[in-house]
């Protein structure tokens, strides 16, 4: 549904985004990842047909986001970082100026308005100045001009900064629930919204991107151990070196002593599971085991991984 | 082209900003003003003239009235159109709307046009209501509708040409205060470029008197209708019209 091949951007002498390339399925809900300045809004707004690329092949749904940018800007809505909204204009009439303007036909459009109003839950201040409503209403107005005229790709400039945690969830469960009818490309700098809304992520720094795929892959290339943490009570000397004699653990980090007890960070080969043999061995000898649990490892820790590693490397080259 | 639903939020938002309130307001004042010190005047001058019948020959409603008021009110109008044109596109500029404007499916032609033709309706709405000046006129004494009707016809042009320099300013700014004084600046040159016509002479001066916006509006008010007039503010207004253009497309480049 999008295809993204080469796409470089330069601003005067400074390049926001260099040779960057994906492609996205229909139907799936992609998160864009990085740091702040990274180019995350610099690629949507090239996909948005907001400004043109400086070398590079952008496509929406097969058309060239330059040379076809109507037929682009009719299947897309657009919802940039800054959420810009006419602040004089009341809330339904708003969604309808949209509407028009994207080409909802007359008999569809009070229905379809209605219609997002309900979904983005902003029914209720449908007659009110958008300029007095709260960033959180006035974000959900954002998100509902860009589905109100039902189009094929969506693409969400930082849906849910600076809302409150109960609304974040409520635009989130809006956002996945437009998964499969609509194409999601969603940017982000926080780290736990991609696994929990998005399919599969995009992680861009520097302007670059330095991983993409799905997120259970991304862990896997970038952890290939499985990781269990375990706390017993015993002599530390002799439980690392008893832990580190069983088959397959290839680590043992000391986390926290005290009071006799210990608390380790125990690293095995991927698909090994070394809990029972933990839970034996503390048997045998007679230890407290006070805590046994597999560490699951998170899209953050791929992140800074990623990131710091991009960092070093660039020290090492430089 | 999508232009009627730009049209229709531009208009609509001259009328729910206090903004279209209060330029009629002051511009009716300010007009109503002039018309009484014009029409005052005239009444004086009539007096005067019935104990001296050789200098009533020369006067006439639409000449001593309408002319002097129609030049008066294209000075108002000079000061006036800059604040009315400045919000059209630096606002959507600093609110950022500029971007989901240009995103969706409607071509920069028919944003421009939308806007354009939302200004240039609450001008003609504006110019409109000093109808009432002419009527006020005929009350007392008979007029030529000829001159009035070129008169107004003159205005509208002019106004047509203010508007699209106002268009063009706002476009390449996001400070509306920059957008209105470019505005002024540039129609003031044009305005007072002929007054220098004297004394370049020659072609040069010619030149220059062809250019000023002052000058061809002068044969309307007097009931003359010029090609030449109607197609220097038609030239100008489609000009600045296609600079806008060209600007929105230019910021588009460098974001």
């Amino acid at each position: 549904m999008i295809e993204v091949e080469h796409l470089t951007k330069n601003y005067g002498l400074v390049t926001a985004i260099s040779d960057v390339s994906f492609s996205v399925a229909p139907g799936q809900i992609v998160g864009f990842l990085g740091p702040n300045g990274a180019g995350k809004s610099t690629a949507m707004r090239i996909l948005a047909c907001f400004m043109p690329a400086s070398s590079g092949v952008a496509r929406v749904a097969g058309h060239d986001v330059f040379r076809e940018s109507m037929e682009v800007r009719r299947r897309i809505g657009y919802l940039p970082e800054s959420v810009p909204l006419y602040t004089d204009m009341r809330v339904a009439p708003y969604l309808d100026f949209v509407a028009e303007v994207k080409g909802v036909p007359r008999g569809e459009r009070r229905r379809r308005v209605a219609d997002v109003m309900d979904r983005c839950m902003v029914a209720d201040v449908q007659n009110r100045l958008i300029g007095k409503l709260s960033k959180g209403y006035r974000q959900r107005v954002g998100l509902a001009q860009a589905i109100v005229s039902d189009p094929e790709v969506l693409i969400l400039d930082e849906p849910t900064i600076g809302l409150d945690p109960k609304q974040i969830t409520e635009i989130r469960s809006l956002i996945k629930s437009l998964a499969g009818q609509h194409t999601v490309i969603l940017s982000t700098h926080i780290l736990p919204e991609v696994s929990m809304v998005c399919d599969a992520v995009i992680i861009i720094n520097k302007g670059s991107i330095v991983a993409q795929g799905p997120i259970d892959t991304l862990v896997e290339q970038f952890f290939p151990t499985a990781r269990v943490e375990v706390e017993i009570g015993g002599p530390p000397p002799a439980v690392r070196d008893r832990i580190r004699a069983i088959p397959g653990v290839l680590s043992v980090q000391d986390q926290a002593i005290a009071n006799g007890a210990g608390r380790y960070l125990v690293e095995a080969a991927r698909g090994r599971d070394v809990r029972g043999e933990l839970f034996q061995l503390a048997a045998q000898q007679r230890w407290d085991l006070l805590e046994l649990k597999r560490v699951g490892m998170t899209l953050e820790e791929v992140f800074i991984r990623i990131v710091a590693g991009e960092e070093a490397g660039e020290e090492i080259r430089a | 082209m999508r232009i009627w639903p730009i049209f229709k939020k531009e208009l609509r938002l001259y009328f729910t900003s206090p903004v279209a309130w209060v330029v009629f307001t002051i511009f009716l004042l300010i007009g109503g003003y002039f018309f009484y010190s014009i029409f005052a005047f005239f009444t004086l001058a009539s007096m005067q003239s019935a104990m001296n019948p050789s200098m009533a020959r020369d006067l006439n409603v639409t000449d001593s009235v309408m002319r002097p008021l129609f030049s008066n009110i294209s000075v108002i109008l000079l000061l006036l159109m800059p604040l009315v044109t400045m919000r059209l596109f630096a606002e959507e500029r600093r609110a950022g709307t500029i971007e989901l404007l240009l995103t969706y499916p409607v071509r920069d032609g028919a944003v421009l046009a939308g806007k354009y033709l939302a200004a240039l309706v609450l001008y003609a709405i504006m110019i409109g209501l000093t109808t009432l000046y002419p009527v006020i006129v005929v009350y007392f004494a008979r007029l030529e509708w000829g001159p009035v009707l070129t008169g107004y016809l003159g205005l509208l042009l002019m106004g047509a040409t203010f508007i699209a320099v106002g268009v063009f300013a706002s476009s390449l700014t996001e400070n509306q205060i920059v957008a209105s004084i470019t505005t002024f600046g540039v129609l003031l040159i044009f305005w007072i470029l002929g007054w220098s016509a004297d004394y370049a002479g020659g072609t040069t001066g010619r030149v220059l008197q062809f250019l000023s916006l002052l000058e061809h509006n002068e044969s309307f008010a007097k009931g003359v209708l010029d090609t030449k007039d109607i197609l220097y503010y038609l030239n100008f207004t489609v000009l600045a019209l296609f600079l806008t253009l060209r600007s929105l497309e230019a910021r588009r480049w460098t974001g």
